[in-house]
């Protein structure tokens, strides 16, 4: 997608009527794939996520849903395959080589395009990721077809093509894209934008193996060593069940306390809006947002968050928003689905005496 | 060492609004910028030069205006600057605009001598697809380190760097050789601050000016809405909620009172929320 693109079609959309002729050598293209992202021995929840979601495409279409796994020799990738027919794909391209053992450029988009040439796929799904990114734009190049990055919303329209809906112009604005005559149609989406989808316990299907003979000896970049995080808090933010977050309503970079002792009571995970950031009052992977993380968990509480477009695509997602801001007519009540209009300093200590009580009621009780 | 910096002039989107009748987007005096993300890049590129001699070669593709995008950076420090323009470019996506700037890259080649690095931005804050950057390595055929935290070392006589990259949950030391597509991570480097006598130059510096036909574009069908795979059919404002927030009632009421009543709302809309709650709080 692009950005020139959205505003020669907001002016005048002059080809939103464009028929779709697709050349006849892509007629052979079928069914839906999601590459499944993983990287030592883990896959990354968003090709799960993205299973889900090709799932209802693949219905939509009446064909298939395959996940395309890239992985070095090991146990971890029976497990992962397992997991793929269990998340709702029919079939699992697998490629299995030493080479792939950590990721590469290089290495992954040889071989995922040689997958997309040999087996067709219409629509090919990764994750938003940087590994998802890093190897999409190389794909799609390769194969000269086109790309939707960043997708809210993935749908089939009446004619069978892929409907990708992301924001545009720094998020204040959607648009819907297609790639009419060109095959795979491909698409990339965020963590966390799309629903988990509920796993099928022993659901099974076919492993279809496929290699692409790569020397390492022709593999120009080399991994000299990886560093681990040293705080695995990161990635727990976008997955957590509850996420409290404080924005520049709170004042003071002190004030956040009052947004992690909360934070504490519920076993939660605490957030930031982006001028906390830039403020340099919390560190940037507590940013929720455009920008930032998605989240969707089932309780989502903003207390002196406006509600900026930027934040609220990261949000949309949670079960339950609660926001807490001194201004009735804050962008924030619109899409929250409760509010408190009050002093979120006084509100966020009452908040948390609340709900410890009656956490530790019950606990007596029961 | 022949550096190339990609950057994009951009709408300052933190000032775009959306008009409340129309639903059109109100772009007048919306101020440009720089692609904040592209800065990260080009102070890289900048200490590399500075580290290891060579120059710094700003390109930008955008309408005659995005001029001004070129100057900015020259004052940053940039030692070259170049502007693609042409009408055929207009409406480009990723695939079309990789296109076109790998084409004014190979022109630049031409006589600033071969390229060792392209950089670009990790991602655009307009279009935000981080895919042109690996768009052009794909077609120039450079090596691609993308999510760069830290440049470890580069070794012009090697033809070698060595990097950090972001990866989930830790990070990539890789080591590639040139010619390298390098994209860096926000925060990486403190953006240095022009200084008078680079703006003062910036500012009387002649800028290359290439159209497609001198950036060596025969086929005009690669470029702008015909060269481009993707189709936008539709833009439009996202929908409000149908139902606002419920409000707590608040009016002469105590912080606690309003918080029992925020809880109780709230598990009464999630009763599974409490129960699983409940028990962790029993685990603990
Ligand atoms: C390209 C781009 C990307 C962006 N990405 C993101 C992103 O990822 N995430 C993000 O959050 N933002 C992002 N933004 C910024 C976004 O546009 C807003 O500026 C930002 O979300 C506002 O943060 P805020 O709500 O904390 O601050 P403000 O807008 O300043 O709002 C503060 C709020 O607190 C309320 N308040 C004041 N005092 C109190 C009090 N005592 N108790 C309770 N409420 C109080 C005020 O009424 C107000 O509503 C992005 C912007 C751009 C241009
Ligand atoms: N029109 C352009 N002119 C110059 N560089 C660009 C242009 N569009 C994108 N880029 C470069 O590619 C990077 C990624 O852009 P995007 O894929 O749009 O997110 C940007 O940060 C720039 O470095």
């Amino acid at each position: 997608m692009s950005e020139q693109a959205a505003p020669a079609a907001a002016a005048g959309g002059n080809r939103a009527g464009m028929k779709k002729e697709l050349p006849e050598h892509f007629n052979a293209y079928k069914h839906v794939w999601v590459f499944i992202e993983m990287e030592r021995g883990q896959v990354h929840p968003v090709s799960w996520e993205l299973l889900g979601e090709g799932r209802k495409l693949a219905d939509k279409l009446g064909v298939e849903l395959a996940g395309a796994l890239l992985a070095g020799p090991g146990d971890a990738t029976g497990a992962a395959v397992k997991d793929c027919f269990e998340y709702g794909a029919d079939l699992v391209y697998l490629m299995e080589d030493p080479i792939l053992t950590d990721y590469r450029n290089q290495t992954y988009a040889a071989s995922l395009t040689d997958l997309v040439n040999t087996h067709k796929p219409e629509i090919l799904l990764l994750g938003a990721t940087n590994l998802g990114r890093d190897l999409a734009g190389t794909v799609a190049t390769t194969l000269a077809t086109g790309l939707t990055a960043d997708c809210t919303e993935l749908a089939i329209d009446h004619e069978g093509s892929l409907a990708a809906t992301r924001p545009t112009f720094g998020g204040t604005l959607l648009c819907t894209i297609h790639t009419l005559n060109f095959r795979p149609q491909m698409a990339t989406v965020r963590p966390r934008v799309m629903a988990m989808p509920e796993r099928q316990e022993g659901r099974e299907g076919r492993i279809v193996r496929h290699s692409l003979a790569l020397e390492e000896s022709s593999i120009i970049t080399k991994i000299l060593d990886f560093i681990a995080d040293a705080n695995i808090e990161k990635a727990q933010l976008a997955y957590a069940d509850i996420v409290v977050a404080g924005g520049m309503g709170l004042g003071r970079p002190e004030n956040f306390k009052l947004v992690q002792d909360l934070a504490a009571v519920l076993g939660a995970e605490y957030g930031c809006s982006r001028p906390v950031v830039q403020k340099g009052w919390m560190p940037a992977d507590r940013q929720i947002g455009q920008t930032g993380k998605t989240i969707r968990p089932r309780l989502y509480i903003a207390a002196g968050i406006s509600g900026a477009i930027q934040h609220r695509v990261g949000v949309e997602g949670s079960d339950i928003i609660l926001a807490i801001n001194t201004d009735p007519n804050a962008t924030i009540f619109e899409f929250a689905h409760m509010g408190i209009v009050g002093d979120a300093l006084q509100i966020l200590p009452a908040l948390t005496e609340a709900f410890r009580r009656r956490l530790a009621v019950n606990r007596l009780a029961g | 060492m022949n550096i190339v910096v990609c950057i994009k002039q951009v709408p300052d989107s933190a000032q775009i609004r959306v008009h409340p009748v129309t639903n059109t987007i109100m772009r007048q005096g919306v101020p440009t910028i720089i692609n904040p993300y592209d800065l990260f890049s080009l102070e890289a590129a900048l200490q590399l030069r500075d580290q290891v001699g060579g120059k710094v070669i700003v390109l930008t593709m955008g309408p005659p205006m995005a001029e001004d995008a070129l100057r900015k950076a020259m004052g940053i420090g940039a030692d070259k600057a170049v502007l693609l323009t042409d009408r055929f470019f207009a409406g480009s996506d990723t695939l079309a605009t990789s296109y076109a700037l790998s084409m004014a890259i190979s022109k630049i080649a031409e006589t600033e001598g071969p390229i060792d690095m392209v950089f670009c931005g990790k991602q655009t804050i307009d279009g935000d697809t981080a895919q042109v950057g690996p768009g052009i390595a794909c077609r120039l055929g450079l090596n691609q380190l993308t999510y760069i935290s830290s440049i470890e070392a580069l070794d012009p006589a090697k033809r070698e760097i060595t990097a950090q990259r972001r990866a989930e949950g830790g990070v990539q030391v890789l080591k590639t050789k040139l010619p390298v597509m390098v994209t860096m991570l926000e925060g990486s480097n403190v953006v240095r601050r022009g200084s008078m006598p680079n703006v003062l130059r910036a500012a009387r510096e002649p800028i290359t000016i290439l159209n497609a036909a001198k950036a060596g574009i025969e086929d005009l069908t690669r470029c702008g809405l015909k060269g481009s795979p993707t189709v936008v059919k539709k833009v439009f404002a996202p929908k409000p909620r149908a139902d606002k927030a419920k409000l707590v009632e608040t009016a002469n009421r105590s912080s606690t009172d309003i918080a029992n009543d925020a809880v109780e709302a709230i598990f009464a809309a999630a009763p599974k929320l409490h129960t699983d709650l409940l028990g962790r709080v029993a685990q603990a």
